[in-house]
C-alpha cells in the first residue's frame, strides 16, 4: 500500500551502508523509505524535525531499482499462451519465483495464439501491484499474430495474422478488449500498420516492431506512426546490412521524431546475441537498451521437453530450442544472469547495466518517475546486489519480499 | 593563539577535524552535557542551493545528529529581527558555544560582519559586501541578480563569547586577510583580528595562507608544531574512552 493520508505517521526505514543508484551513479547514500515509496530525508530532517524509526545495515552491497522484464512468455512450468482455467495462478507463481532474480514488475508476454486464446487469458491477467506475493504485473505484452510469416521464427505459422481488411477492428477481433494490455509486437510492414499504430498508441499501448522484414524507411516511417520499441534487436528481422540497415538502423537514424528516442529489447544470455553485435548496438545507442529475458515456461526447470505456446521445446543447458530443429525459441537465463552477462560482455558500468534492467524499460513504459529509479518519490521497489550483482534481497515497496539463504542466518 | 601550519589545504582539513573530534570526545558529551558546536550562516532557504541543503549534505546526513538539536537562523522569517534576538536566546540556552568554527573571507570578515562591522556585533540582519555577492554569485548560476543582497549572521561579539574560536584559512587569495587578521592590529575593517583578544583561538592554514605573513611569524608557529601536533595524536575514540578512563586526566595544551 502506498501513499494515502496515513503515510505521514508510516515508519521512517533508513538503509544505511550501502551505495545506491541514483542519477546514472553509485552513490554512497543512505535509502530513506516510508509509506512504500522512497523518501527525501532533507525534507524530513528539517521539515518534520524526525529522525529513522528503524535502520538497516546493507552490509556495503548495491541498492539498485527492481529490474522491469518487459518480455517473459512463462516460466516454472508456467505459459502464459496457455489458455488454462488458472491463468491467474500461474502469473502468481512466475511473479513469485522471479523475485530472487530481483525482478519486481514485468510484463507477461503472450506469443502468436489463436483468437480464443487470447479472449480466454487476457480478462485473467489484471494490471497489478507487487508485493510479498509476488513482482507485480505492469501489463500483457503481445507478441503477434500480427508479424511476418518469414520471420515468424519459433511462432506458430498457422495462427499468423494481418489487419489489412479492417486494421484496428482486425486486431480487437483478435485480442478482445485491450484493457490489460500494455505492449504489442507486430510488423510494420504489414498493410495499414500505420493506422494500427496510431490507433494503439492514442490508447497508451506501446508499439513495439519486431518478427519482421521491414526495411529502414518503413521501420521510420512506423517510429514516425508512433512505435518506440524494436522487439529483440537482431533476432526475427533483416540482417544489418549497410546500404539499408533494416529495423536495426533505427538505432542511429535521424528520421526519429524530435524529443523521441527508440528503445530495443536486447536477450543478453550469451546465446541469443554475438557479445560483439551486443557491443556495437550498445555503442550505437546506449541509452535505448533494455535487457528482456524472452523466458520462456522452462526458465527455473532442468533439461527436457517443454511447451511453449502451440509448440514443443528441447531445453539444453542455458539454450532451448523448438524442437527437432536448431531455431532458438526463446531465452531461459533469469534475468540477474542477463544483466550480469550484459555488463562483462559489454565492458560497460555497472551503473549502464543495472539502468538497462530497470530505468530503460521504465521509460519505456512511461513510468519513469515511480518505477525503475530511487529517485525521491518513486516507489520503493529494489534489489540489494554484491560487488558480483548477484542478488542478494529484493524489496517491493520498502517491504523485504526475497531474501538470499545466507542472508536469513 | 594557536596558528596551525599544513602543506597542503586537505592536510589543513584533516588537522582542523581531528582537532574537533578530539575536543568532542574529551568534552565527554552525554544527554546531560551538550557539546554546542557552532558554525557560520550562509544562503537564504528557498534556494536550492540553500545552506539547509549545504549542512545537510556536507555534515548532518554523515552523523546522527537529532534535527531537534540543530538550529539554522531562517532567512524567510516573517520578523528577521526577532528570528536573531531568538536565535541568540537559543544560544544562552544551549550553555553558550563550546567551539564555533569558521574561515575567513578575502576581505577579513568572519560569518557576514564585513569590514566596517562592529566588534562587538550580536546576531543580526546584514547586507553583503560587493565582494560577497560577486564571491556567492556560483551559487545561483552567475546571476548577480538573484544573489541575495541580505543575510543573517551571527555577530562578531556573538561567536567572541564562545569558549573557543577555530578559524581555517586557506589559498593564498586569503593570505592578506590572514596577514591583517593575526599581525596588524585590531580593526573593525578586518574583523577576523578581533579574535586576537580571545582568550582560546586557533587558526588552521595551509603553506599558501602564510604567504603574507613575516617570515619569523611563520618560523615560530612552525616550530611550534611538535606540541602543537598533539591535540591530534593520539586521536581519541569515544569506545576507547570508555574502556580507559586514564584518558580524560589529559587536558589539551594551551598556550
Amino acid at each position: 500500500m502506498r501513499g494515502g493520508q496515513g503515510v505521514a505517521r508510516a515508519p521512517v526505514l533508513q538503509f544505511t551502508n550501502c551505495r545506491i543508484l541514483r542519477g546514472g551513479a553509485l552513490l554512497r547514500e543512505d535509502l530513506w523509505v516510508r509509506g512504500g515509496r522512497i523518501l527525501d530525508p532533507e525534507k524530513l530532517f528539517f521539515e518534520e524535525r524526525r529522525v529513522a524509526d528503524e535502520q538497516r545495515d546493507c552490509g556495503g552491497r548495491i541498492l539498485a531499482p527492481g529490474f522491469i522484464d518487459v518480455q517473459i512468455n512463462g516460466g516454472f512450468g508456467v505459459d502464459f499462451s496457455q489458455a488454462t482455467e488458472d491463468v491467474g495462478l500461474g502469473v502468481a507463481l512466475v511473479a513469485r519465483r522471479i523475485l530472487s532474480h530481483g525482478v519486481t514488475s514485468f510484463c507477461p508476454t503472450l506469443v502468436t495464439s489463436p483468437p480464443e486464446v487470447y479472449h480466454k487469458v487476457l480478462p485473467q491477467i489484471p494490471v497489478t501491484s507487487g508485493g510479498p506475493h509476488g513482482a507485480g504485473v505492469l501489463g500483457l505484452h503481445l507478441e503477434g499474430p500480427f508479424i511476418s510469416r518469414e520471420k515468424r521464427g519459433a511462432h506458430p505459422e498457422a495462427h499468423l495474422r494481418s489487419f489489412e481488411a479492417n486494421a484496428f477492428h482486425d486486431v480487437l477481433a483478435t485480442y478482445g478488449p485491450l484493457d490489460n494490455v500494455r505492449i504489442v509486437t507486430l510488423a510494420p510492414e504489414l498493410g495499414r500498420s500505420h493506422e494500427v499504430i496510431r490507433e494503439l498508441t492514442a490508447r497508451g499501448i506501446c508499439v513495439s516492431l519486431g518478427h519482421s522484414v521491414a526495411d529502414l524507411r518503413a521501420a521510420e516511417a512506423a517510429v514516425q506512426s508512433g512505435a518506440t520499441f524494436i522487439t529483440h534487436l537482431f533476432n526475427a528481422m533483416l540482417p544489418f546490412h549497410h546500404r539499408d540497415p533494416g529495423i536495426v538502423g533505427l538505432l542511429t537514424s535521424d528520421q526519429l521524431p524530435p524529443g523521441r528516442g527508440i528503445f530495443y529489447g536486447m536477450i543478453a544470455d550469451g546465446t541469443h546475441t554475438n557479445p560483439a553485435a551486443l557491443r556495437i548496438a550498445h555503442r550505437a545507442h546506449p541509452q535505448g537498451l533494455v535487457l528482456v529475458t524472452d523466458a520462456i515456461p522452462a526458465l527455473g526447470l532442468g533439461n527436457g521437453r517443454h511447451t511453449l505456446g502451440q509448440q514443443e521445446v528441447e531445453v539444453d543447458g542455458l539454450t532451448a530450442y523448438v524442437a527437432g530443429t536448431t531455431t532458438l525459441s526463446g531465452s531461459i537465463a533469469p534475468m540477474d544472469v542477463c544483466v550480469r552477462h550484459f555488463l562483462q560482455a559489454t565492458g560497460c558500468s555497472v551503473e549502464s547495466a543495472l539502468e538497462a534492467a530497470s530505468l530503460h524499460p521504465a521509460q519505456l513504459l512511461g513510468l519513469e518517475k515511480c518505477k525503475g529509479t530511487l529517485d525521491f518519490g518513486a516507489d520503493a521497489d529494489f534489489v540489494v546486489l554484491d560487488d558480483s550483482l548477484h542478488v542478494r534481497a529484493t524489496y517491493i515497496s520498502g517491504e523485504l519480499v526475497w531474501q538470499a539463504e545466507e542472508a536469513r542466518q | 593563539m594557536k596558528l596551525i601550519i599544513l602543506d597542503h589545504y586537505s592536510q589543513a582539513s584533516e588537522w582542523a577535524a581531528k582537532y574537533i573530534r578530539n575536543r568532542i570526545i574529551q568534552f565527554n558529551p552525554g544527554p546531560d552535557k551538550y557539546f554546542t558546536l557552532g558554525l557560520p550562516t550562509g544562503l537564504p532557504r528557498e534556494h536550492p542551493e540553500s545552506y539547509h541543503s549545504f549542512m545537510w549534505n556536507n555534515f548532518f546526513k554523515h552523523i546522527d545528529i537529532h534535527p531537534e538539536n540543530t538550529h539554522i537562523l531562517d532567512g524567510n522569517a516573517a520578523d528577521l529581527q526577532a528570528e536573531c534576538d531568538a536565535f541568540e536566546e537559543k544560544i544562552k540556552a544551549a550553555g553558550g558555544i563550546e567551539l564555533f568554527v569558521g574561515g575567513i573571507g578575502p576581505d577579513g570578515h568572519v560569518a557576514f560582519n564585513e569590514p566596517g562591522s562592529s566588534l562587538v556585533s550580536r546576531t543580526r540582519v546584514k547586507t553583503l559586501a560587493m565582494d560577497t555577492i560577486l564571491a556567492n554569485a556560483r551559487f545561483f548560476d552567475g546571476k548577480l541578480a538573484s544573489v541575495p543582497t541580505m543575510a543573517l549572521t551571527v555577530g562578531v561579539g556573538t561567536v567572541m563569547d564562545a569558549r573557543e574560536v577555530m578559524i581555517l584559512i586557506t589559498g593564498a587569495h586569503k593570505a592578506f586577510a590572514l596577514y591583517k587578521a593575526i599581525e596588524e592590529g585590531v580593526n573593525h575593517m578586518w574583523t577576523v583580528s578581533a579574535f586576537q583578544q580571545h582568550p582560546h583561538s586557533v587558526f588552521v592554514c595551509d603553506e599558501d595562507a602564510t604567504l603574507e605573513l613575516k617570515g619569523k611569524t611563520v618560523k615560530y608557529f612552525k616550530g611550534l608544531m611538535l606540541v602543537h601536533n598533539k591535540l591530534v595524536d593520539p586521536l581519541y575514540s569515544i569506545k576507547e574512552k570508555e574502556i580507559d578512563k586514564s584518558q580524560s586526566s589529559k587536558k589539551p595544551y594551551s598556550d
